[in-house]
């Protein structure tokens, strides 16, 4: 039984930083119908960036600060710089560019930083099951979904948002900068993904530190219905305790196994994902 | 007559090599009920989105007021004062009623100022009925009214209707017909109706003008083009 709930917290854990990245490729793809396969660069750059910060100030939480301020300046300009005049051409060029722009940024934090792995240590302990570091996450990511959710129900910026993404010419047609908006939505966005960078990324950080990370994000963001929100923390949690029941008791060279099982199990019964809306929409 | 308040100068607009409006020109003055009306693919619908920049003008001008409107894009036309019903309603379907009708406020400086909202419900009972409700569970009179009154929300000078009978009972719009012609009296709001509907719009309006492939090819006061029988016969089909 203890067994069993060690392994139910720890899955929450590391399925908190699915839930992030998940919802942080939600929010993008709700907005612009467009799967950011860049989130992970972001992550990347984010997260080195916290780690040169922590470097020089010895301090993990300015590095921490620095890196949700990277990711919500590097999102926004990623937007409006490069993915907004080529979304216009179309929307398959946009998501060929992210996946292009995850390979440039890649390498360029290589060349930067060196490709070998850095120590990054976390403010928290994190040996043993359901360490300190582990809480953290899980508390890291309940706060931002509740304060994800309190903006986009609560406050004008968010209104403005969810009328931008559902209906772009009503938004205008209500005063609403739909640009500002998607570049808003974009740097929101990659904020959440920095933090699922920072809790996914240490104790090592590497250009390819997020790429399994990643795709059991897009797993998620899939499971729970791209398009949804909640889904996506749903979809995230499933994941992390999903693998973590299998690695527990069926041996760890099988969690990536239990990740598709979840996924086919979930798509065959709900196409579109555990909570997605139908598609179909009447004006 | 007052002076115009919405001025529309030989403006042009297309669709690629097609063009949709050749050189349209008309005003509407202050507190003025204006129908535009005209066949399917007449340019109705592309006059009101040139009008509120959804569409680029290729040339011609749009004075509200005096300022040259033109230029601006939708979201600042928006702020000058001119609101703008699309076909359909354009309602944000994933929204509640209320968040629909806030939307509409949310440029203005006074928007946390709730006494236009209460208004808007005081003229749409079944919208305070269901303000909680999200847009999605509306009838299409409903959707319509919801429609009219995010618009009345951003307290317009001039408020565009695209075919707000569209879909519509008689006896409903009838009554949304009659509301416009309500606010105007009492609010001193200037309307802009574009209707297939040509005798329903002629009867509430006070001036109109027929639109056919983009131009306009007949104008004069509702009750005028009404009782003008080659008119009727040849754009408005009744």
């Amino acid at each position: 039984m203890n067994y069993f709930v060690t392994l139910t917290l720890n899955g929450l854990a590391s399925g908190a930083a699915y839930a992030a990245l998940a919802l942080s490729l939600v929010i993008i793809y709700q907005a612009t119908r467009l799967v950011n396969f860049a989130q992970p660069a972001l992550a990347l750059l984010s997260v080195y960036t916290a780690y040169t910060v922590t470097q020089l100030t010895g301090s993990y939480w300015l590095g921490f600060a620095a890196a949700l301020t990277a990711g919500l300046l590097v999102g926004a300009f990623v937007e409006r710089v490069i993915i907004r005049p080529i979304a216009r051409t179309s929307q398959l060029n946009a998501i060929i560019v992210t996946l292009g722009l995850l390979l440039v940024v890649q390498g360029g934090v290589g060349m930067v930083w060196g490709n070998e792995q850095h120590g990054f240590r976390y403010a928290f302990s994190y040996v043993g099951r359901f360490a300190p570091s582990d809480v953290f996450a899980l508390v890291a990511v309940g706060v931002v979904a509740l304060l994800l959710f309190a903006l986009y129900r609560f406050t004008p910026l968010g209104l403005r948002m969810r009328a931008a993404a559902f209906h772009p010419e009503a938004a205008r047609l209500s005063g609403v900068r739909v640009g500002l908006m998607l570049t808003a939505g974009w740097g929101i966005a990659s904020l959440i993904g920095a933090l699922a960078g920072m809790l996914a990324g240490p104790p090592f950080i590497s250009p390819n530190v997020f790429d399994v990370v990643f795709v059991f994000g897009i797993t998620a963001a899939v499971v729970g219905g791209l398009d949804n929100p909640f889904g996506a923390v749903i979809g995230g949690l499933l994941i992390g305790l999903g693998m973590s029941y299998v690695s527990g008791f069926l041996g760890p060279e099988l969690a990536t196994l239990a990740a598709l099982v979840i996924v086919v199990a979930v798509l065959s019964v709900r196409p579109d994902g555990i909570l997605s809306r139908p598609t179909a929409r009447k004006v | 007559m007052t002076r115009p308040l919405l001025t529309v100068e030989d403006l042009s607009a297309s669709y690629g090599a097609v063009r949709a409006l050749c050189g349209v020109s008309l005003t509407v003055p202050e507190r003025g009920l204006c129908a535009v009306l005209g066949a399917n693919g007449a340019g109705k619908t592309t006059l009101l989105r040139t009008l509120t920049g959804l569409h680029r003008a290729a040339s011609g001008r749009v004075l509200l007021a005096d300022e040259d409107i033109t230029p601006l894009p939708t979201e600042k036309v928006i702020t000058r004062g001119l609101a703008h019903v699309p076909e359909g309603g354009g309602v944000v379907v994933e929204l509640t009623v209320e968040e629909n009708l806030r939307l509409g406020a949310l440029w203005r400086a006074d928007r946390r100022d709730r006494t236009t909202l209460d208004e808007v419900m005081d003229l749409f009972p079944p919208l305070a009925q269901r303000r909680a409700k999200a847009a999605a569970t509306l009838s299409g009179g409903e959707r319509q009214m919801l429609a009219i009154g995010r618009a009345l929300m951003a307290r317009p000078r001039v408020l565009l209707l695209d075919e707000p009978s569209l879909g519509l009972a008689p006896l409903i719009t009838r009554r949304i017909l009659d509301l416009l012609r309500d606010l105007r009296d009492r609010t001193g709001l200037t309307v802009v109706l574009v209707e297939q509907n040509a005798a329903g719009a002629l009867s509430v309006t006070d001036h109109g003008y027929v639109l056919n492939q983009g131009s306009v090819v007949a104008e004069g006061p509702s009750a005028e083009l009404l009782a003008d029988d080659r008119t009727r016969h040849a754009y408005l089909g009744f």
